[in-house]
């Protein structure tokens, strides 16, 4: 056996999970007044001012000077009003926090009870979603709100609290416990800083005396101590730490099938409580686990039950050895405290065998042992018999030894002309040796005393009777018991040794099989039927395999196959896939079904489930059987991860080769065509220079279609290829406008430029480039096809949906029925009887840039005057409705 | 003016080049060229011109690299030509210490235009004024004291700090990033949406018509502009 510290997968996990979750930070309080509110928003404050994104949830301040003073310079989400009998309540409003989605929120008062007809009841269900959508949240809490701590706290300070919070909201949490020394606090209390409610202030003075407050100071320490204490052991799990941490206490009582084993259970329940310690009950499964009885298989579940009832956490650990087994888990688990029974087992085992007590206490160390006796209410009887049963061997064992002592006395007769009476003896030595080593002790022992018997009726003088007349035959008897016990020994050790080392061969080759074939093997289809067809042959069951998927599982390979399964049992698939824990029959979960379903997990998650069923509806999978399943169920998951991730690398690949050619594209695409047109561009102004010529101004004017034309192009080229680069920014749109006027200032020369704009329009969120595009595009449609000499008007209004601007000309107008075809690509505005120049791209382009934006398009007709207008819609979410504080000294 | 100042071209493209020459030429400039980074740099050295054109797109070397090198060895003004769509590309330029860009295709006035804001800012440089005419303001950099016509015009330190950032460089596009280090100093995340506030608080007070701004003009994406 390894003893070497490996990282237990549970804690990974646990810890795995706390990622992409928001941390919970909790100032825990041993009473009101201590300052646990200023605390937190001292700290919220803190981490504020070094750029995190803070804000109040809620906080309740009391009225006090120096908190309300805290408050100020924070972000407060408002209060969601709830209207509750004629009494205005103002509770936390989780939606607004949520869709705000801040670093932190700061939520005072964890205990709070929400009013009637809120999302959940109590406040921090609320801080649990706030935590599960990745928020982190900074709470306050006084110790008499702990679940567990109520009754304790109430039994001495005889104030009873109805506002709980569950212990397990602690165990991930961060705990800064705000500490105030009693008299300080009293001392507060007469001077008024306390907040105290009318009604409740004559209960409270008691509550508040010194004795009291020293007890809850110890409590809110000691609790906080136990959260931090819980938070090392799951690292010092993941990170696989050996050496000695000083941890909190922690039992361990080991259950067996033995009938005592709930007594035991109990134990270590009052002992834990007295500790305060968590707790957990293991069972050590060894070889012998296989030969238990049905009975004792359901004792064991039975005291399991218990154990969890009570609240300890349980466990099953595989080993080779009872004590080495749990020395080894209570080291990893950091236990300070282990209960055992006193052994049930004889004295003879143990003579053999080794004390499992004794090995433990020597072996413990640090770790404190109970040996706690067996309690008397069941007989030992029960699993004696059941062993006498399988050690007494076949009836028929004893008749073939009977018959081997039967043909050794008569050829001992036939020798005895020939031979000395002593080595008649040794003849005799035969049959004990062979019945010893092939049918065990006691076989052997029975025909070492009929041996003796038959040697001393037929051979030994006087010969004929059971007599011993020398004292020296006595010594062949005791020799023949002596060989048969020896013998037996040493062939039921070998016997042993044989029969694992066989099992583990087998077990060794079948899991090299089933790597060697999920190795060869180059499909996922391939992978998921190997799978099935191998675990169905080994465990002679049959089998199917299910991946997640959004609609549910899926079933993927089966062995023979089959095509459906009922909603139990693709309702039993799922909870193993979501929970990572085995369901159905056979395990702690729907049991009603008849498969047993195992998740198959690889380091990302869970790949898959694979159900097992005996054809004769029995239990599919018995415990011995389990350790090999979860080896090649471990195989399984690195084949699928494997074949997952070519998958995935593949794809990636070649999405990376798409984008590589079309941006290389689209770059020397827009170089080629970009350098000859400035050319001819600066060529023509040249010629302009010395000729006025109407040939010239007609190459100048075609010069500039094309090149709007091969921009136009080239964006649109680039929205079809999805790499439209974009910049969000506060943008003010009078920048943009006067910006896009300025470049237009060709195209729309001759027109008056009309801009109504409210001075106090928001900032808006958009990439200032794409922009000014889609403002130059519409200032060049309005160009084109406003009727000659008229007005361009640039029109933002404010609405409650957000901001609309629109680019308004005076013309034709868009052809009824034609408002959304516009937009499309090489669309025309038909019916004009002039000739335009466009692309038919522009419009297009400016839907794709308004969407790559989140701002939405459309085109009408005005009547009066008449002619097209054209609206960006920009939605609230993406204005700016509060400027910026800002101090300008 | 009787100096004929001199100007450097970088291009690869040799038309780009001619006419490019041509233009300049006849605009009263002695014109050198290179086509690559390495004779442009060697350029730079022996013909120490006062103006310089540089394409980002050349054969052995990135373009960007070139600006802090060419800002290190010389005073030259220099002024980027770059593709219609590389906004992020001309950010990074003129936070280099590139003086101000072109875009491809341009227009051969606009060329002319920005070379005689570059060089006349060069003179100011030199020690020249310190009293900016934009239209019908005035900036006197030196008594801090702002006119619109003839009366005064009060301004916050922060109005003032933008407006003189401005007005140091008229003509000449100023990026995001370096009005905002110089008016908020001790910022460290900067934040456009204070920068778009100030500058229109800016105009209510200086521009005629708000509505349309004439003398501070916005390159999208890139910084903002005096006209003067």
């Amino acid at each position: 056996m390894n003893d070497s510290p490996r990282p237990d997968p549970q804690a990974i996990l646990r810890q795995a999970e706390q990622e992409g979750r928001g941390r919970l930070k909790l100032f825990l309080g041993a009473a009101p007044g201590v300052g646990k509110t200023w605390e937190m928003l001292t700290d919220g404050r803190q981490r504020r001012a070094s750029g995190v994104d803070v804000v109040i949830g809620v906080v309740e301040t009391h009225g006090r000077r120096d908190t309300e003073a805290l408050v100020h310079g924070h972000e407060i989400i408002p209060r969601r009003i709830v209207d509750h009998q004629g009494h205005v309540l103002g509770e936390m409003d989780l939606d607004a926090i949520l869709a705000r989605h801040p670093q932190i929120v700061l939520v005072d008062e964890l205990a709070h009870s929400n009013a009637p007809g809120s999302r959940h009841p109590k406040r921090y269900q609320d801080v649990e979603e706030l935590l599960a959508a990745g928020i982190d949240v900074y709470s306050t809490l006084n110790i008499q709100h702990i679940e567990s701590l109520n009754d304790v706290v109430a039994s001495f300070t005889r104030v009873r609290v109805r506002e709980t919070v569950p212990d397990s909201i602690l165990e991930n949490a961060d705990i800064e416990v705000v500490d105030l020394p009693p008299d300080e606090l009293i001392e507060r209390l007469k001077d008024g800083k306390v907040y105290i409610p009318q009604e409740a202030s004559r209960a409270l003075n008691h509550f508040f005396s010194k004795s009291n407050l020293t007890a809850l100071r110890e409590l809110a320490l000691r609790r906080a101590a136990q959260a931090v204490d819980a938070q090392m052991l799951d690292y010092v799990r993941a990170h696989a730490l050996a050496g000695s941490f000083a941890a909190g206490e922690r039992v361990i009582v080991a259950v067996s099938e033995h009938p005592g084993a709930d007594g035991l259970v109990r134990s270590a329940k009052r002992l834990a409580d007295a500790l305060r310690a968590p707790w957990t009950a293991v069972h050590i499964e060894t070889q012998r686990s296989a030969q238990l009885t049905s009975d004792e298989r359901a004792r064991l579940a039975d005291s399991f039950a218990l154990a969890s009832r009570l609240g300890a956490e349980t466990s099953t650990v595989p080993a080779t050895d009872v004590a080495d087994g749990l020395r080894r888990f209570a080291m990893d688990a950091r236990a300070t405290q282990l209960v055992i029974g006193k052994s049930a087992r004889s004295w003879w085992f143990e003579l053999r065998h080794g004390s499992v007590v004794d090995r433990l206490v020597r072996d413990s160390g640090q770790i404190a042992v109970h040996v706690l006796p067996a309690e008397a209410e069941a007989s030992r009887r029960a699993p004696a018999r059941h062993v006498v049963d399988k050690r007494w061997g076949q009836p028929r064992d004893y008749i073939w030894s009977m018959l081997m002592v039967a043909a050794v006395t008569m050829l001992g007769r036939l020798l005895l002309e020939a031979i000395d009476l002593g080595n008649v003896a040794l003849l005799y030595l035969v049959p004990v040796m062979f019945a010893a080593a092939t049918f065990g002790l006691r076989a052997g022992l029975a025909v070492g005393v009929a041996s003796s018997l038959a040697y001393n009726f037929f051979f030994l003088p006087p010969t004929g009777t059971l007599t011993v007349s020398n004292p020296e035959n006595i010594i062949s008897i005791i020799v023949f018991l002596g060989v048969a016990i020896v013998t037996s020994q040493f062939a039921a050790r070998m016997h042993a040794q044989a029969a694992l080392a066989q099992s583990s061969a087998r077990q060794n080759a079948t899991l090299a099989g089933f790597s060697r074939q999920l190795t060869a093997s180059a499909s996922m289809e391939d992978i998921q039927h190997i799978i099935c067809a191998d675990i169905a042959r080994l465990f002679d069951v049959r089998t199917v395999l299910l991946t997640p998927s959004p609609q549910g599982p899926q079933l993927r390979a089966a062995y023979p196959p089959e095509d459906r399964l009922d909603e139990i049992e693709r309702a039993a698939a799922r909870w193993a896939m979501e929970h990572d824990q085995p369901a159905g029959r056979g395990s702690s979960t729907l049991t009603a079904s008849d498969w047993l379903f195992h998740p198959v997990r690889a380091k990302n998650g869970v790949l898959a489930a694979i159900g097992l069923a005996r054809e004769d509806a029995g239990e599919p999978l018995r415990s011995d059987q389990v350790p090999l399943l979860m080896s090649l169920l471990d195989q399984a998951a690195i084949a699928l991860d494997r074949m997952a991730l070519e998958a995935d690398m593949v794809e990636a690949g070649h999405i990376r080769e798409r984008d590589r050619l079309r941006s290389a594209l689209l770059s020397s695409v827009s170089h080629d065509l970009r350098t000859p047109l400035t050319t001819i561009m600066s060529a023509v102004q040249a010629l302009r220079i010395g000729y006025s010529d109407d040939l010239v101004d007609t190459l100048d004017v075609e010069a500039q279609r094309l090149a709007r034309f091969v921009a136009n192009l080239l964006d649109m080229a680039r929205v079809e290829a999805g790499v439209l680069p974009m910049k969000a920014e506060a943008t003010d749109l009078f920048d943009a406008v006067a910006s896009a006027v300025h470049d237009t200032r060709a195209s729309l020369a001759g027109r008056e430029i009309k801009v109504a704009i409210p001075p106090d329009i928001p900032l808006v969120r958009a990439d200032p480039v794409l922009l000014h595009h889609i403002l130059i595009n519409l200032l060049d449609n309005a160009g084109r096809y406003g009727d000659p000499g008229t007005a361009v008007t640039i029109l933002g209004t404010r609405s409650p949906d957000g901001i609309d601007l629109s680019v308004i000309d005076e013309g034709p107008g868009i052809i009824a029925g034609m408002e959304q075809r516009v937009f499309d690509t090489f669309t025309r505005l038909e019916g004009s009887d002039r000739a335009k120049t466009g692309t038919g791209l522009g419009l297009a382009i400016v839907k794709a840039f308004a969407e790559a934006m989140g701002f939405a398009v459309e085109a009408r007709s005005n009547t009066d005057p008449a002619g097209a207008c054209f609206i960006l819609h920009i939605a609230n979410r993406l204005i700016f409705t509060t400027l910026p504080p800002e101090s300008d000294t | 003016m009787t100096l004929r100042h001199k100007a450097l071209i970088v291009d690869d493209e040799p038309q780009i080049r001619r006419l490019v020459q041509a233009a300049l030429v006849r605009a009263d400039y002695d014109v050198v060229e290179a086509g690559t980074a390495r004779d442009a740099l060697d350029m730079l050295r022996r013909e120490r011109p006062a103006i310089t054109l540089l394409d980002l797109g050349l054969p052995d070397r990135d373009g960007l690299e070139l600006v802090p090198l060419i800002k290190q060895q010389s005073d030259t003004t220099l002024i980027i030509i770059s593709a219609r769509d590389a906004t992020d590309e001309k950010v990074a330029a003129l936070d280099l210490g590139a003086d101000d860009y072109l875009t491809k295709p341009f227009d051969t006035e606009e060329l002319l235009a920005r070379v005689r804001v570059g060089l006349r800012n060069r003179i100011v440089r030199d020690g020249g004024s310190v009293r900016v005419v934009a239209g019908d303001v005035t900036v006197d950099l030196m008594a801090h004291v702002v006119t619109k016509g003839d009366a005064e015009v009060h301004l916050t330190p922060k109005e003032y700090a933008l407006l003189a950032q401005l007005a140091k460089f008229p003509g000449r596009v100023i990026t995001h990033r370096q009005i905002m280090t110089h008016v908020w100093p001790n910022e460290h995340d900067h934040h456009v949406e204070y920068l778009r506030v100030l500058v229109r608080t800016l105009r209510h007070k200086l521009e005629d018509d708000p509505q349309q701004p004439r003398l501070i003009s916005n390159e999208p994406g890139i910084g903002y502009r005096l006209r003067a």
